[in-house]
């Protein structure tokens, strides 16, 4: 059960039981929609993006702990950031997860999902609601796939 | 199984199964798995092989290789002994009438690839019908898909109720002379429905269609009879057969497989080539064009003699047990419900724990040595039936006890404990 709380961190079965900023987003002025096929998990990320600044960022539809954690955390993450910051913290978030180097500090609470390195196949899981911000970003309503 | 009675070798039919000595045979069943004993409950994806295929084909490579059918000396005679020898053994366990029938491919999609394009593509026109079933493997519906998009035939699908069986009043409303060939499973991969093959065979025939079944989880736990089942078509993966990977046979009626052309060229399926004009080879080697998975199939022929040596209605009889305890075993658990519910059930239990993504589940059931598939199996139509996005799905074979479902029991508790559900 140990090796299950590194990759399973409270925060993470926190924020997938209660996921923050979920649900439609009426305001938001661009989204994207993400589709894994191997888990069949499909979630929508909303953002209102004003100049260059993310000014607020919802998602909803349905995944696994790790996939909905991660959305839940981005979005948490993502607001109030530019669109560089936010592509560049994409950058590090992805070589944490993927066990390349973090470089950089900005991770901040993201890091609770750096256990996933150790399951490769769940990288997808965590990296899902990044790539569907990538697509809303350059919007962008054509829906990502993580396969 | 009333299909399967008819076999030709009984001579242990009343010898008990011991599942004991028969995990005994699967070196890899006493590996540990993350520091526990593993409980392999994936055979539907893959089997496990015994020592005696891995034998055959250290064997094969030790003493026996070179390629087959071409050349003139001892060990090519040898090679060449050896793969026929093991098509010589598939024919016999499935009760062909004649070895040219069965054709070695890559496993079951290949085979159905090759019915679509060397049999559907020749003898189907635009507007034909093909009648699948709501319980397919996307391998028994895309390469319908893609004969439909080369020369307009009509796939039709005859739809399945909310405990995972055929509906067959909507089979035979949808069955018609239009419809020239029925392809469905044996038995449904995600949901584990066995099919009344024997039936839809002879209501197929009656309509002037052919019939070709999917036995990729059907041959794994009956013995499969091909006469007695009635099909024109049975397609089945050597891998799933406690044999190696990439290994497959598509079984036909000899009629049928000699009035279809060859789908791929190259060499072995040649009797004579030039430029103007190729005379395509006999049965069965002018569908195995180029050199074959030679210890591969081997590997298959020793899985064959040593299913063959097992007695089937004890097997069947253990295998129907440990279904069965497996399914109380969830249903005991508060919050887990089972995804397929048909009245004859082999070999799968797919099933979902209330607030808990599939995938979740997997892989905290990994931490405790259990193996589970999780996702939608390749088989998303029976998936959005359902109205979910996945299972996870305790497969059987027969290496698997009822102490693996008492496993697989507590291993679904602790997961619910994780979660907090």
């Amino acid at each position: 059960m140990s090796d299950l709380r590194e990759l399973y961190q409270e925060v993470i079965l926190d924020h997938s039981r209660r996921p923050r900023n979920f649900g439609a987003c009426p305001n938001c002025n661009r989204d994207a929609k993400g589709h894994n096929p191997l888990c069949g998990d499909r979630l929508t990320v909303h953002l209102d993006v004003e100049g260059d600044t993310i000014r607020d960022a919802h998602f909803e539809g349905q995944g696994c702990a790790i996939s909905v954690a991660s959305a839940s955390l981005m979005t948490e993450m993502i607001k109030g950031k530019t669109v560089a910051e936010a592509k560049a913290l994409f950058e590090q978030f992805h070589a944490m997860v993927t066990g390349g180097d973090a470089g950089g500090d900005d991770l901040d609470k993201l890091e609770v999902l750096a256990g996933v390195r150790d399951y490769p196949v769940r990288v997808k899981c965590a990296t899902l609601a990044w790539h569907t911000l990538a697509a809303a970003l350059d919007n962008g309503h054509m829906p990502v796939v993580t396969e | 199984m009333t299909e399967q009675t008819a076999r030709k070798t009984p001579t242990l039919r009343n010898v008990a199964f011991d599942v004991e000595r028969v995990r005994a045979d699967f070196p890899i069943l006493a590996k540990p798995m993350r520091g526990k004993p593993l409980v392999f409950l994936d055979s539907a994806a893959s089997a496990q092989k015994p020592q005696a295929v891995l034998d055959a084909m250290t064997r094969l490579y030790s003493d026996d290789y070179a390629n087959v059918h071409r050349a003139v000396y001892e060990l090519s005679e040898r090679a060449t002994a050896a793969y026929e020898g093991a098509r010589a053994k598939i024919a016999r366990y499935v009760n062909a009438h004649d070895t040219r029938e069965v054709i070695f491919v890559r496993g079951t999609t290949e085979a159905i690839n090759l019915v679509a394009q060397a049999w559907g593509r020749n003898f189907l026109k635009s507007g034909d019908e093909v009648l699948i079933t709501g319980l397919e493997h996307h391998s028994n519906i895309v390469p319908w898909q893609m004969l439909r998009d080369q020369i307009g035939i009509k796939l039709v699908v005859t739809p399945i109720d909310r405990q995972g069986e055929l509906i067959m009043e909507e089979f035979e409303r949808l069955l018609t002379p239009r419809t020239k060939l029925v392809a469905f499973p044996h038995v449904s991969n995600a949901l584990g429905t066995v099919l009344p093959v024997a039936e839809i065979c002879r209501m197929a025939h009656k309509v002037g269609a052919l019939a070709l079944v999917d036995g990729a989880q059907g041959a794994p736990h009956f013995r499969p009879d091909v006469q007695t089942l009635g099909c024109d078509f049975y397609a089945f993966s050597g891998h799933k057969l406690y044999g190696p990977t990439g290994t497959g046979v598509l079984w036909g009626r000899r009629e049928l497989l000699d009035a279809m052309p060859p789908w791929q060229g190259g060499g072995d399926m040649i009797r004579s080539v030039t430029f103007e004009k190729t005379e395509y080879n006999d049965l069965p080697y002018k569908f195995e064009a180029g050199t074959p998975a030679i210890a591969d199939a081997v590997g298959f022929g020793a899985a064959i003699d040593y299913l063959d040596a097992l007695p089937w209605d004890a097997v069947e009889a253990h295998e129907a047990e440990v279904l069965a305890h497996g399914t109380a075993v969830l249903k005991d658990i508060p919050g887990v419900r089972l995804i397929g519910e048909a009245r004859r059930k082999a070999g799968v239990l797919s099933f979902l724990i209330e607030g808990v993504h599939p995938h979740d589940v997997g892989t905290v059931l990994d931490t405790e040595g259990i193996a589970v598939r999780t996702g939608h199996h390749c088989a998303q139509p029976v998936m959005e039936f359902f109205g979910i996005p996945a299972t996870a799905r305790a497969s059987l074979g027969l290496y698997t006890t009822l102490a693996d479902m008492d496993a697989l029991g507590s291993g679904v508790r602790k997961v619910k404990e994780f979660f907090r559900v």
